[in-house]
């Protein structure tokens, strides 16, 4: 970090930096602007420093956003919230800039400067600048301004609270739909700032122009805003005004306006209150549940546990169970994997009656889903039914599944499965895995893929880790040992692996007597990729044993490894040695 | 204003890139799109060689400020026609190889779509027929340095700080914001320069434009790209080639959605390709392409997420006179363009101009005959491949004058005016209207070339046209019509063409 005792030099450097023409040279300098403010003091960067960044907005983006950032918390460097309105010059120009990005990082340093500053300022400077932005001649300025009105408001007088209102509604019906998205996917946030009287007034005009704007991109917006915009609202208010806006969005005509109101519906639900969710809202989730486009019941299934958690389980099970079940055998793969991801939660809401009797048939159903993805969703969730429902029931359905995934196709679908055991060790017991999955972990040590042979032996070290060193000498080591006769010198090379993995878990004991003879008759194989394999090995026991086994065992066999004819093997081999030298010493 | 009563008188305005007759075209310079900037104030035109040119122009355009009402109410009071001049190129594509497919993917420019611009700055979408590109062209002010002291002394650091302040401290009125310094000329790496003369002396004001692309939207089409259109929105576009059309975001290139697919299971069971697609100019939900075999296609996008379901489909069933393996290919439509009203639609096939209603699905209201008569001689242009010439179309703001391009360097405009449907031929020269003169002309000056094809013309001499002032080989493809005035701006191998008219009332 710099200090203000810094030589001069390093800061001209800075300075000279901020106009070069490399401009990665540039970007340095402005990342650093804090360390020149530093050392020019305040009032320098105040009048040097500041206007110099309010004339170089010339420059590339990377610059220019880099810039907006580091604005954002200069107010220590230019002498405090008193002065904070100098940093807002050079960041109104930010603000009409032509890429996004820049401009939406201007907006966010405004606004976190604005929170700063004291009110009088905000009025003497900030509201004036939000104007400008909302006159502003090309749009980049206009989108701007809708980000910082929320900022402006709540300090202003009345009278320039009514003009600000006024204005927000012109840029609801801006003629470029640019600045109309901005307005709308504002509101919410501008609205949060109003008075509850002109909320009911002002806002719900510009909400209600938003929701019948000619672009359906306007509108996909202000359904965002249904949410934010009825939490605001007393709850007699919210089902007056925003109730019947959404019923009728969940109809629109544009499925991806309907698709918007799928993903928030849920959210609607607590503002309106119980009463007018069971009259309205649940027949319009109901409807989405049944849309005819997938992307909409996507979105909808997606939702389901979520709309459930607010619903009584009476409700639930009389509405939206039956729909659940329809979408259980949808004919878009997606809408049932998206259904299969959430399905599980719903069981703690139902209770165990209703889940035993009406969900299990449809998990059991998913599980067997031709498409893995499905499966595989149910199956990482699998804990929250385990809760509800016990696992004797469970893993009688269960394991089917299972074995059916592990053996799939598709590698990716095993590698995922396989990824999943450790997990499913822990929820379902040891009792369980014994029976019927030990075998499965077993069987992928000989995978025809890489990756499921390498994400096995890393299996089988999480499940040492989980069930204890004792488990896993009763049930794992012996079963891998035994693999090391494997004809095929891959596989032979897995086994290695699985036991440099499983050496730090079981501890030296074990090590030493089980583990490390088998890799010590390995430097006999005849395959050198083994032999080096057994050096690396070896090499990782190293800090598992103590320094009498290294001495003993280990360290004649890397000699003789270290003379093998095989250059590969000659050099794992003096590594693996040089290892060893150095715990000696360290020791 | 009952714009169908007037008939257009139209006039040379200008030509960039004239060669002389028997001067030698390179195949890069050949242009393949030409295109107008929303309000006409800029134009573009791309090349065979990846290049795009953009032409500004030079007069009138003060308007800009005006509304678009007072515009329209002043429309035919604007005397002047536009004037361009030529304001900067780019190297927009370059000649790629896709090692996957080993196949090699040219530059040519397919297709130029100009986007809303800001701040000053010019957006431009430019495809290959792979690759579409989103181009900034933007002016700096520049400041040249053009002599500097570089054994002057070295200045405390806030000399260079800020400019303005170091401006003041020489009694000089400061700079208006904006002015980029290029410091790139003749500047001292390791001293801090000050300037002892006046800065008048110092420096030299300018204009450049600096062009930089954006974004890429790559990996998105097996296909060639034929067409791009921005949606009214301002937000997505689309991107059509021969079997799919995808949608964008302009602010992401790495992940667009195929909004419809016509590719078949088995290629075998092909049966058409999309030929142009275009977005409605007011609907943001409604899109419009069309295909080989004639259809125009009218989708909405709110229906479903994937739009193969067509909404409407206009087709014309009148048009089955007389079938043959060479009407079928003649069929395919070329090029589709919305008018400004989004209720009609201008589509080009081989042989005809076609006017559309969408709201009347089995027949267009009106269609224009291009060059009935080579229509004896399908079989001959389909041996010389011109029978794949894909022409462009356009039409005026008002929606009643569409044009269109043919053989021999010429361009033919239409009236809809309800009764006749025989249009104005006009050739692509400084002279556009002798054209029953260049007639004879070509008759003495291409007589080697009928000497040549003397044979094979010959047969044909009973035809009511005399096909040898037909000269297949100038073919005037892309053209594109002014915004708001009558201005067509036609291409002719690598010349630029624009001709005016001002309306005269019967």
């Amino acid at each position: 970090m710099a200090t203000i005792d810094e030589p001069l030099y390093p800061i001209a450097i800075l300075i000279d930096e901020l106009k070069n023409e490399d401009i990665q040279l540039r970007l340095n300098s402005i990342r650093r602007l804090s360390t020149i403010a530093r050392a020019l003091g305040e009032e320098r960067t105040r009048k040097e420093l500041i206007p110099f960044l309010s004339e170089n907005n010339d420059d590339d983006d990377e610059v220019l956003l880099a810039m907006a950032e580091e604005l954002g918390v200069f107010i220590p460097y230019v002498g405090g919230v008193e002065h904070a309105h100098v940093l807002l010059p050079p960041l109104e120009t930010l603000c009409t800039v032509e890429e996004t990005c820049v401009r939406d990082k201007a907006v966010e340093s405004l606004c976190r400067i604005g929170a700063q500053m004291k009110e009088s300022d905000l009025v003497d400077w900030f509201v004036p600048l939000v104007k400008r932005l909302a006159a502003g001649e090309w749009f980049t300025a206009r989108v701007s301004s809708c980000g910082l009105f929320h900022v402006a408001y709540p300090s202003s007088p009345d009278q320039l609270k009514a003009e600000l209102r006024s204005i927000y509604a012109q840029m609801c019906q801006d003629d470029t739909p640019m600045v109309r998205r901005a307005a709308a996917s504002n509101l919410g946030k501008f609205a949060a700032t109003i008075e509850q009287h002109h909320l009911k007034t002002d806002i719900m005009s510009m909400f209600e122009d938003l929701t019948q704007d000619d672009q359906d991109s306007v509108r996909l917006l202000a359904v965002e805003g249904c949410a934010a915009l009825g939490k605001l609202l007393e709850p007699q208010d919210c089902i007056a005004s925003i109730l019947p806006v959404i019923v009728n969005f969940s109809q629109d005509k544009s499925w991806r306006v309907r698709y918007m109101v799928a993903n928030q519906l849920y959210e609607l639900c607590e503002a309106v209150g119980p009463e007018a969710t069971r009259a309205d809202l649940v027949p319009a989730y109901v409807r989405l549940l049944r849309d005819n486009e997938a992307e909409v019941r996507i979105a909808a299934a997606g939702k389901v546990t979520k709309f459930c958690r607010i619903l009584s389980p009476h409700l639930a099970i009389q509405h939206i169970l039956p729909c659940v079940k329809e979408l259980s055998t949808d004919s878009s793969q997606h809408v049932r994997s998206a259904l299969a991801s959430v399905i599980m939660g719903m069981a703690p809401v139902l209770g165990k009656d209703a889940t035993i009797e009406q969900l299990l048939p449809i998990f059991l159903s998913l599980l067997k889903d031709e498409f893995p993805d499905v499966r595989l969703n149910i199956i990482s969730k699998l804990e929250q039914v385990n809760q509800v429902i016990g696992i004797d029931l469970l893993s009688q359905s269960l394991l089917p599944a299972i074995v059916e995934l592990a053996e799939d196709r598709h590698w990716r679908v095993r590698l995922a499965i396989i990824e999943y055991i450790p997990l499913l060790a822990s929820q379902l017991g040891v009792g369980f895995f014994d029976d019927k999955l030990g075998a499965l972990c077993m069987q992928w040590l000989e995978d025809k893929v890489f990756s499921i042979r390498e994400a096995a032996a890393t299996n089988l070290k999480r499940l040492a880790e989980d069930f204890g060193p004792e488990w896993a000498m009763q049930h794992i080591v012996p079963e891998v040992l035994e693999k090391i006769n494997n004809p095929h010198y891959l596989y032979r090379m897995t086994v290695l692996r699985a036991i440099s993995l499983l050496a730090p878990v079981m501890g030296a004991d074990i090590t030493c007597q089980k583990l490390l003879p088998v890799v010590i008759a390995s430097s006999k194989d005849r395959v050198p990729n083994i032999k080096f394999n057994v050096a690396k090995v070896l090499q990782s026991l190293v800090s598992v044993l103590d320094q009498s086994v290294v001495d003993k065992t280990i360290r004649p066999c890397l000699v003789e490894l270290s003379e093998d004819p095989d250059v590969d093997v000659r050099y794992f081999a003096g590594q693996a040695l040089q290892a060893c030298d150095q715990v000696m010493m360290s020791s | 204003m009952t714009s169908s009563m007037r008939s257009l008188n139209w006039k040379f305005s200008q030509v960039f890139g004239e060669r002389h007759p028997g001067e030698k075209v390179e195949e890069i310079d050949i242009i393949s799109a030409v295109e107008f900037e929303s309000r006409g104030d800029y134009l573009a035109t791309g090349d065979h060689g990846g290049r795009v040119v953009l032409f500004e122009r030079t007069n009138g355009k003060d308007y800009q400020l005006r509304s678009r009402k007072e515009l329209e109410h002043t429309d035919s009071s604007v005397t002047s026609h536009p004037l361009y001049s030529y304001k900067t190129e780019f190297q927009s594509h370059e000649i790629e190889f896709d090692y996957l497919k080993s196949l090699e993917i040219g530059e040519k420019i397919n297709k130029l779509r100009w986007c809303a611009s800001s701040n000053n700055s010019l957006f431009i979408l430019s495809t290959n027929d792979r690759t579409i590109k989103l181009w900034k062209v933007s002016d700096h002010k520049v400041k040249k340095i053009i002599e500097m002291d570089s054994n002057a002394y070295i200045s405390s650091e806030n000399a260079l700080l800020s400019e303005k302040s170091f401006l003041t401290d020489q009694s000089i009125q400061s700079v208006p914001n904006g002015y980029h310094l290029e410091w790139i000329t003749k500047r001292p790496k390791s001293t801090f320069p000050t300037y002892k003369e006046s800065p008048k002396m110092m420096f030299k004001f300018g204009e450049c434009a600096s062009s930089r692309c954006r974004r890429v939207y790559s990996h998105a089409h097996d296909y060639n790209i034929n067409s791009i259109s921005i949606n009214s929105d301002c937000e997505t576009f689309l991107s059509a080639d021969d079997l799919r059309i995808n949608m964008w975001n302009l602010e992401v290139g790495n992940q667009c959605f195929n909004i419809i697919d016509l590719k078949p299971l088995d290629m075998e069971d092909l049966v058409e390709v999309i030929t142009s697609a275009e977005f409605h100019p007011a609907y943001c939900n409604l899109l419009a392409y069309s295909s080989s075999r004639g259809f125009i296609r009218l989708v909405d996008m709110r229906q479903s997420a994937l739009c193969d379901q067509n909404a409407r489909i206009l087709q014309d069933r009148e048009a089955h006179g007389s079938r043959s393996f060479f009407t079928e290919i003649a069929a395919s439509i070329s090029d589709i363009k919305f008018a400004k009203d989004g209720r009609h639609i201008l589509t080009r096939d081989y042989m005809n101009l076609k006017l559309w209603d969408l709201h009347m699905e089995s027949s267009p209201i009106v269609s224009f005959k291009i060059h009935e008569f080579l229509r004896p001689k399908l079989s001959e242009l389909y041996n010389g491949d011109f029978i794949f010439d894909k022409f462009d179309c356009c039409l005026s703001r008002d929606g009643c004058h569409f044009a269109t391009g043919t053989y021999s360097n010429t361009f033919k405009v239409f009236c809809h005016d309800g009764g006749h449907t025989d249009g104005t031929r006009l050739e692509a020269s400084k002279n556009p209207n002798r054209v029953s003169h260049t007639q004879e002309c070509q008759k003495n000056a291409g007589l080697l070339t009928i000497f040549a094809r003397g044979l094979h013309w010959r047969g044909h001499e009973n035809s009511r046209f005399d096909s040898s002032d037909c000269d297949l080989d100038s073919k005037l493809i892309h053209l594109a019509w002014h915004p708001t005035t009558n201005l067509i701006a036609c291409a002719t191998k690598c010349s630029l063409y624009m001709y005016h008219a001002e309306s005269e009332h019967f």
